[in-house]
């Protein structure tokens, strides 16, 4: 993958690296680990039926965004597309509520609600889970404008994939961020296909998409999504651009998605060869990257790091049983979170009628 | 004399006592600060009170209602201006998908405590793209809110809910009301200290007893004109009922006022096909079929894109005297 800008000399000795204790790269692993584990055990189901509509899976781009799930301070912000399991598990969202979402159950996160594609946890600072492309960007830049109007320093961290680059709401959205000097970062996290459609296909370009910011008069950064040390120090620097200047960042990670658009992509071996995929497993896989990275360091050995993956493995696989023996939502539960009004039962809710119901 | 304001200083009012009592309400939208507002309704609001409650954005709908959306899952209260409703299209997937939505979407952690506010009426000649009424379609989803002011003293209290509500509220005005006036009692005049009306609350606009012409918006004032009519050359009775809020709705209202006159004609500006009178008529035959004396009516803007050609989209428009004869069929 050509990088429109130089990759980080030596990414570990970052001063945001170096604050890195050796319990924190390990956890970093072990969120990744989860992730993929979380993932894989939601593909079976899927593929047995136990859930419905899409399941967009993020296997092969996890250092994206545990990576930036990282750098999160109080007041920092993140919100997403459809392919937003590792944001929501890397904020802290548990396998339950999780996996339970996907099983169409009130004990999901959204209570069977929102499904694969909408996860949300305000208490954590994560604002989903976003099913239209680009639909996010808008909100992304909303969180930001709420954070300056309220005057917290914070930053709102706003994903998309290479394939919203080119909706208007997006270019609207960064007209706006860099008009009003708004703390959002967006990153684009580019696996190359927006769906089936390779970028070469779908995008004019120069050098990389972020280079559009250039348009904007809005900084703007380029950089390999495989190792966490570089997606940590790469965003780190447009975290420190929105926390101190209040600039926003346009930010293109390059990375790489194993599996289909989604599990339904019939397509994912013909619109790709299957040399290109298994070169990014064997190479690119940012948890071996990482893994390689903690045993050269001396911080786990490898039984360590495979202690690890037995415990996500497990804490998956229970997450499915949660699910399964979960209840579905009551019937009732389908007029319920429409309106905050109704909700709360408040003197307004009882004035006029708001469903209508025959 | 009670004090009369225009309809559009009765929405600037109800901005500045709410930019007043709340700091977290923010108004945007285009040219509504500097410029003072294309159709006038902010101005002075940015002289008094400046850059960070009034704001101009570009002209991009998608990007600065999606935006105001966002901010309000952060506690913001955005009133934000579309200069025409008829922008809406431009902004739609921003409104339905996140706006109406996302509380849904996430079983109930988030909440847009959003206005969003305009004119949306024809009648003024600027052609089909300009003239969108978009009420129906707003009430059609569930999460939103939709209301339609139909005089100065409605649109000012309507206003101040819409604000302090904690879902998202379209909001609909009239640039043909806007320079109309009516008696709108200023603050220390009333017992409350403000003028507050909450949403879902019709209003008989007139008393009658053989028939209830019932509308929103500005086809209130329409069906006033031929209620006048109706008793001057007729000698019938009729009763004006306004929605002023379009969901949620008043059902009682208006089938109070059905079962008394056992007669209906439902009045909109908008197109008759899934019109808000499709649904009220549907109401009223379910509700109380055997109260009926003939079947609903309905008068509703000709069934094409609103015609630019003054002439004619005066005749698009519903008329008095449209009004009055539909009336008269079921009299």
């Amino acid at each position: 993958m050509a990088l429109a800008k130089d990759p980080t000399p030596n990414p570990a000795a970052s001063p945001i690296n170096q604050k890195l204790t050796a319990d924190d790269k390990i956890e970093l692993y072990r969120k990744m680990v989860r992730v993929r584990r979380f993932e894989q055990v939601s593909l079976q189901h899927y593929q047995a039926g136990r859930m419905g509509g899409f399941l967009h899976l993020y296997i092969g781009q996890e250092s994206v965004a545990i990576g930036c799930a990282s750098l999160m301070g109080a007041n920092d912000h993140m919100i997403t597309a459809y392919r937003d399991h590792a944001h929501a598990l890397g904020v802290g969202m548990s396998m339950n509520e999780c996996m339970a979402e996907l099983f169409g159950k009130a004990t999901g996160c959204s209570k069977g609600k929102g499904g694969s594609m909408h996860y949300f946890a305000p208490d954590k600072n994560y604002w989903g889970g976003h099913g239209i492309v680009a639909g996010q960007t808008p909100l992304g830049l909303g969180l930001a404008y709420g954070l300056k109007f309220r005057g917290l320093k914070g930053a709102a961290m706003c994903f998309l994939g290479d394939g919203a680059v080119n909706q208007g709401a997006f270019h609207e959205s960064l007209n706006l961020a860099a008009l009003w000097d708004l703390p959002v970062i967006y990153i684009i996290e580019n696996n190359g296909y927006s769906m089936g459609t390779s970028q070469e296909r779908s995008s004019a370009y120069g050098k990389c998409l972020a280079e559009r910011a250039e348009g904007y008069g809005m900084a703007w950064d380029h950089c390999l999504g495989e190792n966490l040390y570089e997606v940590r120090a790469r965003v780190g620097a447009a975290l420190d651009r929105a926390h101190n200047e209040s600039k926003p960042t346009l930010m293109e990670i390059s990375t790489y998605r194993w599996e289909g658009h989604s599990v339904a992509d019939a397509n994912k071996m013909k619109y790709r060869t299957k040399d290109e995929v298994e070169r990014f497993q064997r190479d690119h896989d940012p948890i071996q990257v990482w893994k390689a990275v903690l045993i050269a360091e001396g911080v786990a050995t490898e039984a360590d790091l495979k202690k690890i993956d037995r415990e996500a493995q497990a804490e998956a696989d229970a997450s499915a049983e949660f699910a399964k023996a979960s209840p579905y939502p009551e019937p009732e539960s389908i007029f319920e979170d429409v309106y905050w009004e109704t909700d709360n039962k408040t003197e307004a809710s009882e004035i006029g009628r708001h469903f209508f119901n025959d | 004399m009670p004090r009369r304001i225009t309809y559009r200083d009765a929405v600037r009012e109800a901005l500045d006592e709410e930019i007043a009592r709340d700091p977290m309400v923010v108004v945007m939208g285009e040219e509504v600060a500097q410029y003072n507002g294309a159709y006038k309704v902010t101005q002075g609001l940015w002289d008094k009170w400046g850059d960070k409650r009034l704001v101009d954005t570009p002209i991009s709908e998608a990007g600065f209602i999606g935006m105001g959306i966002g901010a309000s899952m952060l506690g913001v209260r955005p009133v934000m201006e579309l200069m025409f409703w008829s922008f809406y299209t431009v902004a739609w997937d921003q409104i339905v998908n996140n706006g109406a939505m996302v509380r849904y979407m996430s079983g109930g952690k988030i909440n847009c405590p959003i206005v969003i506010r305009g004119p949306a009426n024809g009648g003024t000649s600027v052609g089909a793209t300009h003239s969108h009424t978009p009420e129906n379609i707003m009430a059609n989803f569930p999460g939103m809110k939709c209301v339609c002011p139909s005089n100065a003293y409605d649109a000012k209290g309507l206003m101040k809910a819409a604000i302090r509500d904690n879902d998202p509220v379209m909001f609909m005005e009239s640039t043909k009301l806007y320079g109309e006036e009516w008696d709108v009692p200023s603050n220390d005049e009333l017992p409350n200290g403000e003028l507050f009306i909450p949403l879902g609350l019709a209003d008989v606009k007139r008393e009658g007893t053989d028939i209830s012409l019932i509308a929103h918006g500005k086809a209130v004032i329409t069906c006033l004109e031929a209620a006048r009519i109706l008793e001057e050359e007729h000698g019938i009775s009729a009763e004006v009922v306004d929605l002023r809020s379009i969901r949620p709705l008043d059902e009682e209202t208006i089938l109070n006022s059905v079962a008394k006159t056992h007669r209906a004609v439902y009045v909109e500006e908008n197109k008759p096909f899934c019109g808000i009178g499709a649904q009220i008529a549907y109401m009223i035959q379910e509700r109380i079929f055997d109260e009926l004396d003939a079947p609903v009516q309905r008068v509703c803007s000709l069934d094409a894109p609103a015609i630019y050609s003054p002439p004619l989209e005066a005749i698009q428009l519903p008329t008095a005297e449209v009004v009055v004869a539909k009336a008269l069929g079921i009299c």
